[in-house]
């Protein structure tokens, strides 16, 4: 049987080709976000483990936020007096690291990512001491001088000699650039950008000028280990002092970048994941045609003796042949991806090093695994159906593969659909966070009901769809409908592996519409403000701005606010991440409205919070409640005496600045709500701010209606970077929308023969087979627009308790979805159209 | 020898001059035809007959434009097919030429009546209501023509096939084995339609079959051997082409 699935499989050649590719593309994609994570993470590791001392000293604080957490938790100079009298510690050195500080390239815009930490650092020369390797001047040893690292000099344009300009939450200053240095071997940390002063500049800019540190670092004698040293240091400071080893420092620091960074790698295996559902629908199609085509032969061998499982296994043998070389070359195009990856991390700014790629056996193991299942998987439902070939099938010239009626996928269709949009509604309905929970259980369950029941529906809506087509094309017209319809089951996997990628893009560009819709609205139903300042990656920005800005004429008052990091802890002791709104309590009722539902801004005071309901509802908090908030500097105990509408952004924890000093905390402004005077002329005040910011690059002003625009372009990025990574999905659909076109035509060699030869022209021909994959191509598309319409409703209700206020369906891009559609129908029909329309009439009706 | 293939008392609706068709070369070469030169005439029903690999189902392609010769030439009317390109063959078949072949070769989504006018339909044009309708009776389907393909029975199939090539009013008609899949009463039925078509609308056609009762419905009948014309009979019977045949078989076997 092994030879009987080998021989078959050389004699389609071609035609597993396109269902290859599907398997290679998806599997390629798995394996390189793997292979990629995987070195990502050494890279890391790698980096800190030559980078960091032997033992780590830092704060022992309850929450450790990311960027702007707030204060930062430092260590007294006394502490490293301590730690350099141990006597097994060779050398000790303090080191100042915290966020903070922008680099200001030669454009004049701040260096670095949206997003991404800009870190400031003191100068030490000691290469024990420090990560840094000075690769071009001298270290920075005094005020007005600055060193940083070599991706934001070079990103940046800035050259040893230039002066450059740096911006803090205290304020901006110049430096001369003295210094280029890299992080270890990398060019920079993982896309943040460093900037590294003298000790005692480090300390004015990052921590308010106390003479203190944020770590200390200790080198161990010669012939003691790090466990050793730790255990000494330890003995000194102290328990409330947190002191690592430099191994668990290292893999401390290189998890948590890459875990920041490893979303990326998640969306990605879950993109190849959706490719390699969609592109199981390209091998149940091409091991269908594959079977078809060999009816009789299959009979033959069930006459001369073959059993069912035989025919099966033979079957399953072909697929998995199939799908371990195509796996196989998946694994190789894996590594290739990984290498695209790498460049465009190097692109963003995320610079991987010579770290060699980490190639591991199981790596691969699960590449092979995953690709050969899936194939097989997939092969099953043909293989069962061959194995029902009835023997006598072998006798007849017209033997077709007796197919199972529809009905009862019907019905198992429609009850999961059932069961699916229950599920939807429920989950859009419910009251608690569980209905997202709901909303994408039913999501899965539309998909795959959808799919089964799709068959059913390939004749009506196929029929409706080209309905058009007879009057507008004719004859030719009618038989592209007609035949559209044929094969319900093959049509309707066809469409299948459309509607998948469109019903994901549609339900994802509502969500994103909603969000920049609801924020849209949230700014004009609860900004009061003309003007909001905030710096570009929302830290906190020196307060004489708002200074100024106060005392500009026509500006009636300027309300001040910060955003921090914290933890709040609920009243069952579980803790959840939040990001606390600070506010000046007698002015923000001037910039602000919020939708109460119970007390008000006037109950505000520095022992009370807001926050809005459905943070309150997951916290399980309500009027009266107590909660505790935990900053990177200190925590606080606040009563809820406010519970609000989240809208757009403006959600979670609402406290005063009075809370927040309570807490330990002191912060810079973050946003500035400007209102003006009635008649104020708003271009004469616009004008003052700008020149006041000229000197603050990452600190912008908005008009409430710029500030929308920007929300929008936003919500626009975001859509495009997932359209572009479902387009592998929609590319595999187009591979699966071809094969079923080759097989038509194939099938209908003589039915294209007797056309030609009663005088369809080449371009009829051509035509017809073209309009057959417009019509299944819009058929999946309409089906995935409506899957979607379904998913991103629901979930836009589901999510409106969290600031997803007000549904916004993209009507526009729904309609390019469908001329998209029409598009990929034509181009994925150029090749099987011109095949048919080259047949050797002669041959085609002469063939058997 | 029998009388010269070309002589004709009518004008002929299509004419085949020297015609040479040759596959393979060197030593696998295969002359299908060999210098043959034939006069189909104006409304009359001509058999091409010859045993299996005498080259007469060649000799029907080339002339209907399906296949091109080596050498020679074919008219239709006055054009002359080796001259023309793909398009202009196309176009000649849907207007000039109606084809009959042995496996009927209807699309099976189309009823019967939109069958009977595809080539019409094809070429955009609308079916003269009064002839369609005369066909229809002809061929004895009025009652069954919202019927699919698959609801038809062989001889049903092959006289829908029938009432397509001429639908079109065609200067000729080829037919490839028409009854070579019917049983016998099915097979006269198409027969005599054809017959019919010829004596009372002056329809040309031409038909290739190795069955001599099919043969003897025609007016004439040419036989063709290893890619040759041998001969030629006039209002033939069953027993006198059958005794032709038989003629063949013999001289097949001795050379």
């Amino acid at each position: 049987m092994f030879r009987a699935a080998w021989r078959s499989l050389k004699s389609h050649t071609l035609r597993l080709v396109l269902s290859t590719l599907a398997i290679v593309l998806s599997v390629g994609f798995v394996v390189g976000t793997l292979i990629f994570s995987a070195t990502l993470e050494r890279t890391f590791t790698d980096l800190f483990a030559q980078t960091t001392a032997d033992v780590v000293v830092s704060p022992d604080t309850e929450f450790t936020g990311q960027g702007f957490a707030g204060e930062v938790p430092t260590l007294p100079t006394s502490t490293l007096d301590a730690i350099q009298d141990v006597p097994d510690a060779a050398k000790a050195g303090g080191t100042v690291f915290a966020d903070g500080v922008a680099i200001i390239g030669g454009d004049g815009e701040p260096i670095g990512q949206n997003g991404a930490p800009q870190f400031g650092s003191n100068w030490t020369d000691d290469e024990e001491l420090t990560p840094f390797r000075l690769i071009d001047g001298v270290g920075p040893t005094s005020n007005g001088e600055v060193a940083i690292d070599s991706v934001s000099a070079e990103t940046g344009e800035l050259a040893v000699g230039d002066t450059i300009q740096l911006v803090s939450p205290t304020g901006s200053m110049d430096a001369e650039l003295v210094g280029i240095f890299r992080f270890g071997t990398s060019g920079n940390l993982a896309g943040a950008t460093i900037a590294a002063f003298d000790t005692t500049t480090a300390q004015d800019i990052l921590l308010d000028g106390q003479e203190a540190y944020t770590s200390i670092d200790v080198v161990a004698a010669d012939g003691v280990t790090q466990q050793e040293l730790a255990d000494q240091v330890t003995s000194v400071v102290g328990n409330d002092i947190k002191v690592q080893t430099g191994e668990e420092a290292a893999d401390e620091a290189a998890t948590q970048i890459t875990d920041a960074l490893g979303f990326f790698n998640n969306l990605l295996t879950a993109f190849a994941l959706v490719s390699l559902f969609v592109g199981a629908f390209l091998i149940v199609n091409t091991f269908s045609m594959l079977i078809s085509q060999r009816t009789q032969e299959l009979a033959l061998l069930r006459a001369v003796g073959a059993t069912r499982g035989q025919i099966v296994r033979s079957v399953i043998t072909e697929s998995a042949i199939v799908g371990l070389v195509a796996s196989v070359i998946g694994c190789l195009f894996g590594i290739v991806m990984t290498m695209l990856l790498t460049a465009f991390f190097g692109a963003l700014g995320i610079e991987m090093g010579d770290t060699p790629l980490v190639l591991s056996p199981s790596t691969f193991l699960i590449g092979l695994i995953l690709g050969t299942g899936v194939t097989v998987l997939a092969a099953w439902f043909p293989a069962r159906r061959a194995s029902k070939i009835p023997p006598v099938a072998a006798l007849r010239d017209d033997a077709t593969i007796p197919t199972s009626s529809l009905r009862r996928r019907g019905i198992i269709g429609a009850v999961l659909l059932v069961l699916a949009a229950w599920a939807l509604v429920s989950g859009a309905s419910s009251a608690d966070g569980g209905g997202f929970a709901l909303v994408g259980l039913g999501t899965l369950g539309a998909l795959i009901g959808a799919i089964i029941f799709i068959p059913l529906l390939a004749k009506p809506v196929t029929r409706t769809i080209g309905a058009p087509l007879p009057r507008v094309f004719g004859t030719v017209g009618r038989l592209a409908m007609d035949n559209s319809a044929r094969q319900p089951r093959r049509s309707a996997a066809t469409a299948s592996a459309v509607m998948v990628g469109i019903a994901l893009v549609t339900g994802f560009a509502i969500i994103t519409t909603s969000a920049s819709k609801s924020v849209n609205a949230a700014v004009d139903e609860v900004v009061g403000a003309e003007f909001l300042i905030s710096n570009n990656n929302q830290r906190p920005f020196p307060t004489t701005i708002g200074d100024e800005v106060e005392q500009i004429d026509g500006v009636e008052l300027v309300s001040r606010s910060g955003l921090l990091q914290a933890e709040a802890v609920h009243p069952d002791g579980e803790t959840s991440f939040q990001f606390p709104t600070i506010v000046d309590p007698d002015t923000i009722t001037e910039v602000l409205t919020l939708k109460f539902s119970a007390g008000g801004f006037d109950d505000l005071t520095d022992t009370t919070t807001m926050v809005d309901e459905k943070t309150a509802e997951l916290a399980g908090l309500d009027i009266g409640d107590s909660v505790t908030l935990r900053f990177s500097g200190g925590s606080v105990d606040l009563e809820v005496a406010g519970l609000y509408q989240a809208e757009g952004f403006w959600s979670g924890f609402v406290l005063t600045d009075g809370a927040a000093a309570d807490a330990g905390v002191s912060i810079g402004d973050a946003f500035l709500y400007v209102k003006a005077e009635p008649d104020a002329d708003l271009d004469q005040i616009r004008s003052e701010i700008d020149a006041i910011l000229e000197d603050y690059p990452t600190v912008n002003v908005q008009t409430q209606q710029e500030l929308k625009e920007q929300i929008e372009d936003q919500a626009a990025a975001l859509l495009a970077i997932l359209v572009a990574l479902l387009g592998l999905a929609i590319f595999i659909a187009v591979l699966g929308i071809i094969n079923t076109l080759l097989l038509s035509v194939l099938e209908r060699t003589r039915e294209i023969g007797m056309l030609r030869a009663v005088g369809t022209s080449r371009r009829q021909v051509r035509g017809m087979v073209t309009l057959e994959s417009i019509v299944l191509a819009v058929f999946g598309a309409c089906a995935g627009v409506l899957l979607g319409l379904a998913f991103g409703i629901t979930l836009q209700k589901a999510l409106s308790g969290f600031g997803f206020t007000v549904l916004g369906i993209p009507w526009v891009l729904v309609l390019i979805l469908l001329v998209v559609a029409v598009i990929v129908g034509a181009l994925a029909a150029l090749w099987p159209a011109r095949r048919a329309a080259r047949l050797d009439v002669l041959r085609a009706i002469t063939t058997e | 020898m029998s009388a010269p293939a070309t002589t004709t008392t009518t004008t002929p609706a299509a004419r085949a001059q020297d015609l040479t068709k040759i596959y393979g070369q060197g030593d696998a070469e295969v002359r299908a035809l060999d210098g043959v030169t034939v006069d189909f005439e104006s409304g009359r029903f001509t058999a091409i007959m010859g045993p299996s690999g005498s080259g007469k189902s060649t000799l029907m392609h080339v002339c209907a434009g399906l296949d091109t010769a080596t050498s020679g030439t074919v008219f239709i009317g006055d054009t002359n097919l080796t001259t023309l390109r793909d398009k202009e063959l196309t176009r000649l078949r849907r207007d000039r030429v109606g084809f009959i072949f042995q496996a009927y070769n209807l699309v099976p989504t189309l009823t019967a009546r939109e069958n009977v006018t595809l080539p019409l339909d094809i070429a955009g044009r609308k079916p003269e209501p009064g002839w369609l309708d005369q066909i229809i009776d002809m061929v004895g389907l009025r009652d069954r023509l919202n019927n699919r393909p698959n609801q038809l029975s062989g001889g049903q199939q092959q006289r829908v096939a029938a009432a397509r090539a001429l639908v079109t009013q065609p200067e000729i008609v080829f037919a490839d084995e028409p009854t070579g899949n019917l049983d016998s009463r099915a097979g006269a039925e198409i027969l005599s339609f054809l017959r019919d078509s010829a004596d009372s609308h002056g329809q040309t056609i031409v038909m290739v079959t190795h069955d001599p009762t099919a043969a003897s419905y025609a007016h004439r009948v040419v036989f063709l051997a290893d890619g040759q014309i041998v001969d030629e009979m006039r209002e033939p019977t069953a027993e006198r082409v059958l005794e032709r045949m038989k003629g063949f078989d013999a001289k097949g076997r001795r050379s």
